[in-house]
């Protein structure tokens, strides 16, 4: 366990003792083992003290302490002074995640209140990447919006609001929740990343956030937001040029988006995420016309257009009409032959298809032609559907070693005259180039 | 030396394929069975009346086939650590026999009878016969550890030996050369309980559809063999809404309470396939069922903690919702999806569910819609499920949560459109929620959305006489995907769909 074994960079630096006034600088590449090693060793100097712990610059501390969870940083800063201080620098609270749960409904522990005290007092300047994990608890969405509201003295580059269980922002009152949010918008300046799903933010807030971060905006994560209308998102899309991914349902798409996204000033859009979802059965959806995802693809060629579907089946008339640049579809719910049929046609894109139900007809047809036109489908599952064991070798035979994920639960793949189940996974195994099996559900 | 043995009842309620029994027989000058039971404890313990009808049935029906060969059950009320010092002295036990019990809880405890009846002198016989194979045997050979993907498991059963043969039933010769001395008020003292004296009122209803005992196990079996052999196919039969009725086949409770030898199962299994496949040997799908069972129990063998999410190694730390009045209503078959609440009923009132219905309550209860703790429903499960035991429910409940062994969770059950693909004539849901059952099969399964006029014509308003439905399925499951991935994400072996 010799020292020299990295020594061949920086042969010097090994054997240099760590002298008590920290001048010196390690290695900012080097991992905590490395820097314990070195003070372990002493050199051979005669008249040497041994290490002192107390010594450690604070750059190496930092170092450390960036590598341990909060709970040990917070107890090793109990040890002395210097290790207090060294818990406090900036560096080490550019992120941060609040985590707040109420006993009643989580089984998760919270951010303890002292330390969000002591957090908004000594640390806000130096926050940037802040997520909040709230339970579905009221008390905890107010809890975040609470500490949101004092951020005054932020300038975050990432917020999150993240819900682990049931959307609890969306029971506070929407003007308490605008506020807090807005003091972000408005002090921050330079976001980059926001991720606001499941909140009751609204068309006037999204404009502060434009008006404040329009240069800086990356990342924008909306799913399920009511309070806002396809011209909010407009206002959005017009005004951020650097927006690169977006998440939304469907009700917020519209043809002028998608042009304001394609636009000569806007840059290359990498992932759009959108969500059908129906409220109400038999739910009327607008159509998007092909010439605005053609101006999309034109413009960001290598985009991943991401469609999460929960519909009823009958609601998918507009879907799947013309070609549509998705490259990943989730189907929720059950979905129709036809339709399935209707996307071997229309999506030529595809790289990853989910059909969680089909329906008792086998499904041979459509996943051949899914195999045809689909030149880039490399993952798919299957959930209860029904497909004939034939199909399915000539399925995988067409798509090749470009499956890389093929999840089947067992029950779809129906034996024929030509191949049993304990037959299939080797001929499709064979196929594939690697071994492969269904996925299994207990039958006890 | 005079050999006065006491057999162990604790599962394996059985008189074939009992090499325990056999044991203790054995140059025996006396012998007596026993069952240990607190009906002070009865009360507390998570398990319903239907659980207990079926024990009680297996203990008489014990106690009736024991009659025939000149002897008798003995039920000792209390608790085993106090109990076995008493009759140690009591009837100079020289050897105490019971069958091996896998389960952590159950190694730690019959660890501590073991040592106890050494102090006491007595030798002690146990044996696998709960099981296929032996859990540790399957460990060793998978690199010491447990198999956590069903695959794997069917790998390493493949290269073992065969399970043991079973044992022939105790005979009459066998019993003849050991006495047991029964007394006068042996009824009194060692009798079966009632349902009343565990604290249970039944109202006399006793047209329950699962009847315990050794005696109903192999009936049982031999019709399903016939079954089986009338069908003439081995391959997984499609469910039909037949299927979601109790079967007079079905054998997953006799196998959990050991009224039938799961040995006896495997190997005529085995043979009615060689008899009328004439091929060489079966594959391991023939025995889907029983390794299902054996899975779960290597799994959870060395696991004290495979009933938990806090502190088991194999599980996803995924952050459930705590809701009780959710969970009472999902609980209780208040959830306003007939599919579901007509599987909760079927399940309260029988004990028995098919295992596709049970994928539908634990979708919904967990990752598919009301996000509460498998835990929870585990132990719901636990309360009110003939053929749940600690192994098999846990791991389950694991798999069907998408909490452990690796599971896609991409796929969810819908609880309108899963209940009418399975049971498109409706007739389910009408036997087990009568209430709906004038409703044609266009809503029946989802009532909320009838217009007003089939409602009113029906003669079942919901909301009024039919609880509206809990949650929106939709938007629930959307969430629940997102929730779900953002806890796989952060996992280094997730190699999954759904981006």
């Amino acid at each position: 366990m010799s020292n020299t074994q990295n020594s061949s960079l920086r042969p010097s630096r090994m054997k240099r003792r760590l002298s008590r006034d920290g001048e010196d600088s390690p290695s900012s590449c080097e991992g905590p083992t490395d820097s314990c090693k070195r003070v372990r060793q002493p050199t051979v100097d005669s008249g040497d003290l041994p290490p002192d712990w107390a010594c450690l610059p604070q750059e190496i501390l930092l170092h450390i302490f960036q590598f341990l969870p909060l709970l040990d940083r917070a107890f090793a800063s109990q040890v002395c002074r210097g290790w207090n201080e060294a818990f406090h620098m900036p560096e080490l609270w550019r992120c941060f995640e609040f985590e707040l749960n109420q006993p009643a409904s989580s089984y998760l522990k919270a951010t303890h209140p002292d330390l969000i005290k002591q957090i908004i007092k000594r640390h806000s300047n130096h926050l940037q990447y802040v997520s909040f994990k709230v339970d579905s608890s009221t008390e905890s969405a107010e809890a975040a919006c609470d500490i949101l509201s004092q951020l005054v003295n932020c300038s975050l580059k990432t917020l999150g609001l993240i819900s682990t269980a049931r959307p609890s922002f969306m029971e506070l009152p929407k003007s308490h929740f605008i506020s807090a949010l807005t003091v972000v918008f408005v002090n921050s300046k330079s976001l980059s990343s926001l991720k606001i799903d499941d909140t009751p933010v609204d068309d006037p807030s999204l404009k502060v956030l434009v008006a404040n971060n329009s240069d800086t905006l990356k990342l924008l994560k909306m799913s399920s937001c009511p309070h806002v209308s396809p011209a909010g998102i407009l206002c959005v899309a017009d005004q951020c040029h650097g927006l690169r991914e977006l998440a939304l349902n469907y009700h917020l798409l519209s043809d002028e988006l998608l042009l304001a996204l394609s636009s000569e000033k806007h840059v290359h859009l990498e992932h759009l995420r959108i969500d059908v979802v129906s409220e109400n059965p038999g739910q009327q959806f607008h159509t998007i016309k092909k010439s605005s995802w053609d101006a999309m693809v034109r413009h960001s060629p290598k985009f991943n257009l991401v469609m999460y579907f929960f519909l009823y089946e009958d609601e998918f008339g507009p879907f799947f009409r013309d070609e549509i640049p998705v490259t990943h579809l989730y189907f929720g719910r059950s979905v129709s032959k036809e339709v399935l049929g209707r996307v071997g046609m229309n999506c030529p894109r595809l790289v990853e298809l989910v059909v969680c139900a089909n329906g008792l007809r086998p499904l041979d047809e459509e996943l051949i032609r899914i195999a045809e036109r689909c030149q880039h489908l490399s993952a798919i599952g299957l959930g209860e559907c029904e497909v004939s064991c034939s199909a399915f070798v000539e399925f995988v035979k067409m798509c090749g070693r470009r499956l890389s994920q093929l999840s089947i639960m067992e029950e779809v793949l129906i034996p024929d005259h030509k191949y049993s189940l304990d037959e299939i996974h080797w001929e499709v195994s064979k196929h594939l180039g690697r071994v492969w099996f269904p996925d299994m559900m207990p039958t006890w | 030396m005079v050999v006065n043995s006491v057999h162990w009842f604790r599962k394996g309620l059985r008189l074939h394929d009992n090499p325990a029994l056999q044991e203790a027989l054995n140059g025996a000058e006396t012998v007596r069975c026993v069952y240990i039971l607190d009906p002070w404890f009865a009360g507390s313990a998570n398990v319903g009346v239907n659980r207990w009808r079926f024990l009680l049935e297996s203990l008489e029906d014990l106690d009736t086939s024991l009659r025939k060969l000149n002897s008798r059950l003995f039920v000792v009320r209390g608790q085993p650590t106090d109990v076995f010092p008493r009759l140690f002295k009591e009837w100079n036990v020289t050897r105490l026999t019971f069958e091996y019990d896998s389960e952590p809880y159950g190694k730690e405890r019959d660890a501590a009878i073991i040592k106890m009846a050494q102090e006491y002198g007595v030798e002690t016989a146990v044996r696998n016969t709960h099981t296929l194979y032996n859990p540790d045997r399957i460990i060793e050979m998978n690199n010491h550890s447990p198999p956590l993907t069903f695959k794997r498991f069917q790998a390493i059963v493949n290269r073992l030996e065969l399970p043991r043969k079973p044992l022939p039933t105790i005979s009459q010769e066998q019993m003849a050369r050991c006495q047991t001395k029964i007394s006068e008020n042996h009824d009194e003292r060692y009798g079966v309980p009632s349902l009343e004296e565990l604290g249970f009122k039944t109202h006399g209803d006793s047209s329950h559809v699962w009847k315990g005992g050794e005696t109903e196990a192999l009936e049982r079996l031999n019709k399903h063999l016939d079954r089986k052999a009338w069908v003439a196919n081995f391959e997984r039969p499609r469910i039909t809404a037949q299927s979601l009725f109790a079967s007079p086949t079905g054998l997953s409770p006799y196998l959990r309470f050991g009224c039938l030898s799961c040995r006896v199962f495997y190997y005529n299994l085995w043979e009615l396939y060689m008899k009328l496949r004439r091929s060489s040997s079966p594959p391991l799908s023939l025995f889907g069922q029983l390794l299902w069972r054996e899975f779960f129990y290597t799994a959870g063998t060395n696991n004290p903690n495979f009933d938990h999410m806090e502190g088991n190694p194999i599980c996803v730390q995924i952050p459930w919702d705590h809701n009780p009045e959710a969970l009472a209503k999902w609980a209780e078959g208040r959830t306003g999806f007939p599919w579901i609440d007509a599987i909760m009923t079927q399940l309260r009132q029988e004990g028995w569910i098919h295992h596709l219905a049970r994928h539908a309550v634990a979708c919904f209860l967990t990752r598919g819609d009301l996000w509460i703790s498998w835990e929870s429903g585990m132990k719901v499960f636990e309360e009110l499920l003939l053929d749940a035991d600690w192994s098999v429910n846990a791991g389950s409940w694991m798999w069907l949560s998408c909490s452990a062994f690796f599971q896609q969770f991409f796929h969810c059950y819908c609880p309108v459109g899963f209940g009418r693909r399975t049971d498109p004539s409706g007739d389910y849901i009408r036997r087990y929620i009568p209430k709906l059952k004038d409703y044609p099969n266009r809503y029946i399964f989802e009532p909320w959305n009838a217009p007003e006029s089939v409602q009113k014509a029906a003669n079942c308003i919901v909301g009024v006489d039919y609880p509206k439905p809990m949650i929106n399925h939709a938007e629930n499951s959307r969430l629940n995907i997102e929730r779900m991935k953002q806890v796989y994400q952060q996992l280094s072996h997730y190699r999954g769909l759904s981006e």
